[in-house]
């Protein structure tokens, strides 16, 4: 017997429901949505939240891409891919500029983003304040309030031990000068192009069964003390494939006696410079 | 004090009950700008309830607790959303509690401590924050290079110390303390009434102080209620309360207290 799914797996009445909350979630930008998460074909904290906002949004002219860490041929990000295109029949690509839905696990693409685009987010732990207030009673109240001392005592407690914040990935941002927001565990490198981007940020917490939202051209503000302003990372050498500055590396090992590469975790980044311009031979 | 300016803190017919028992009845008081009033009685009289009911902590049953904000309008405390009064706590109000470690934070430093009901209102400079928390630790006679040290390491004399620094850090106009020298040794008593007499002349503040030690009271208070079962036997100035009680359990309360 064939078993035959509804597009996108997803019922009509499930994918409905997800739609609404996504559309409260955008209403309220950086206000976590509960919503009713469904059972899905993968665990808890395998991007269940992800692909559940994906399956609610995507339509049949998309196009969608799949990123895990930057990367398009993670097994994780092929597998959510053929996932969605096994369900839908929807056109699949890697390249960022060619797609108008992007699903990412930890890290925004390092090619512009552009009005239409919607790029969804898997997030672990949705609630910014969890490891200061283990009481979800007490953090809606605080989210209610606007009560967010809590977070600055920390980063002020950060720069008394380390002389600097030592948040360097899901670094706390307040939304539209409301919500505090945890924007995924992206690297905080990847928090400016989260501020007035032209795309559709929609982000899905399966596990802990929240969704939120950022809409186009708002403003994310990543939090900081005026005399101790939010700074990313840099690198002191360029991308050993493509050679690119300004893009976030990773570092790779390559050989037993610690040889190492550093090259652009955005795979289709650096292979769109490596096809435009080939870096001279060092 | 003028008697024709209103009175800061007006607490009419508060009444809070357990189920059966009863927690407080009928409680009444004034209290003017720059005043302590303190109130007195045994365990199970009522009187970390009444202050419970007048942070708005514990929900009350009846009663009205009328206060003039520095804005001068009066909000009824019991009646007020709970957004605007947990502003109102952080702000103009301070609340020291009888442990001190429910009133801190046990897991961040002493200068995070202090500072925090300041970034709660929007203090943003990590510099001022640290010279703010330095003036009151020091103010509070807490030895400045403590400032990065974690509650855990301190005594409970500091303890309270730094509770009192961290609630007073926004200098409020009203400050409600619960036991604020129990199970501390006496030299270390003394040393923290004295610090509280010095604040309360300082800064003009008004206070509302549970005691069951009336030497406390004595000290610190310029009048006195005297609780029993929930309700307020006797009030009045605090020497004439100590001196000529009225009241037989009043009496009672004077007359058993140990001579050294």
């Amino acid at each position: 017997m064939t078993v035959r799914y509804g597009f996108a797996y997803l019922d009509e009445q499930t994918k409905r429901m997800i739609r609404r909350a996504l559309l409260k979630a955008v209403a309220v930008p950086g206000y976590q949505v509960p919503f009713g998460s469904r059972e899905m074909p993968l665990s808890y904290g395998w991007g269940t939240g992800g692909v559940q906002v994906t399956a609610s949004v995507i339509g049949p002219d998309d196009v969608l891409k799949v990123i895990d860490q930057g990367a398009d041929d993670t097994t994780n990000a092929v597998s959510i891919r053929q996932f969605f295109a096994r369900t839908t029949g929807v056109a699949t690509t890697t390249r960022t500029a060619e797609a108008t839905l992007i699903q990412t696990r930890h890290r925004i693409p390092e090619t512009p983003l552009r009005e239409g685009q919607i790029v969804v987010f898997q997030v672990p732990i949705p609630e910014p304040l969890r490891w200061l207030e283990p009481r979800e009673t007490e953090t809606r109240t605080m989210h209610a309030l606007e009560e967010y001392g809590v977070m600055h005592v920390r980063l002020y407690e950060d720069i008394t031990r380390h002389g600097r914040v030592a948040q360097t990935y899901e670094y706390p941002v307040i939304v539209d000068g409301r919500y505090l927001m945890r924007p995924s565990p992206i690297p905080k490198f990847d928090n400016p192009k989260l501020d007035r981007s032209p795309a559709l940020m929609l982000f899905g917490a399966g596990r802990e069964k929240r969704v939120y939202a950022v809409p186009p051209w708002t403003a994310v503000k990543s939090l900081d003390f005026d005399d101790h302003p939010f700074e990313i990372e840099h690198w002191d050498r360029p991308c050993d494939l493509c050679g690119a500055r300004g893009a976030f590396l990773d570092e790779l090992i390559v050989d037993d006696q610690g040889g190492r590469l550093f090259i652009c975790s955005d795979t289709d980044y650096c292979a769109g410079r490596r096809a435009a311009a080939p870096p001279a031979a060092s | 004090m003028n008697a024709e300016e209103p009175p800061l803190l007006s607490v009419r017919g508060l009444v809070k009950r357990y189920g059966a028992r009863v927690g407080c009845l009928d409680v009444g008081f004034d209290l003017w700008p720059g005043e302590v009033v303190g109130i007195v009685g045994e365990s199970g009289s009522g009187k970390t309830t009444v202050l419970g009911c007048l942070s708005g902590r514990v929900p009350a049953d009846a009663g009205r607790v009328a206060y003039v904000r520095g804005d001068g309008r009066t909000v009824d405390m019991l009646r007020l959303d709970e957004a605007a009064r947990r502003c109102l706590l952080r702000t103009e109000w301070g609340v020291v509690h009888q442990h001190a470690r429910d009133g801190l934070r046990m897991g961040v430093s002493a200068g995070a401590n202090v500072g925090e009901r300041l970034m709660a209102l929007g203090a943003r400079h990590y510099g001022a924050l640290r010279g703010r928390a330095l003036d009151w630790l020091a103010r509070v006679e807490i030895g400045l290079d403590r400032i990065d040290d974690l509650p855990e390491t301190f005594s409970g004399g500091m303890l309270q110390r730094l509770q009192i620094a961290r609630s007073l850090v926004t200098e409020p106009r009203l400050v409600l303390m619960d036991e604020p020298t129990g199970g501390l040794d006496v030299s270390v008593q003394a040393r923290l009434l004295d610090l509280l007499r010095g604040l309360v002349e300082d800064l003009g503040l008004s206070a509302v102080i549970v005691t069951h030690d009336l030497a406390v009271a004595r000290l610190l208070a310029h009048r006195l209620l005297v609780m029993r079962n929930g309700q307020v036997v006797e009030t009045g100035l605090t020497d004439q309360v100590l001196d000529d009680p009225q009241h037989p359990y009043a009496q009672l309360l004077v007359s058993s207290v140990l001579q050294p």
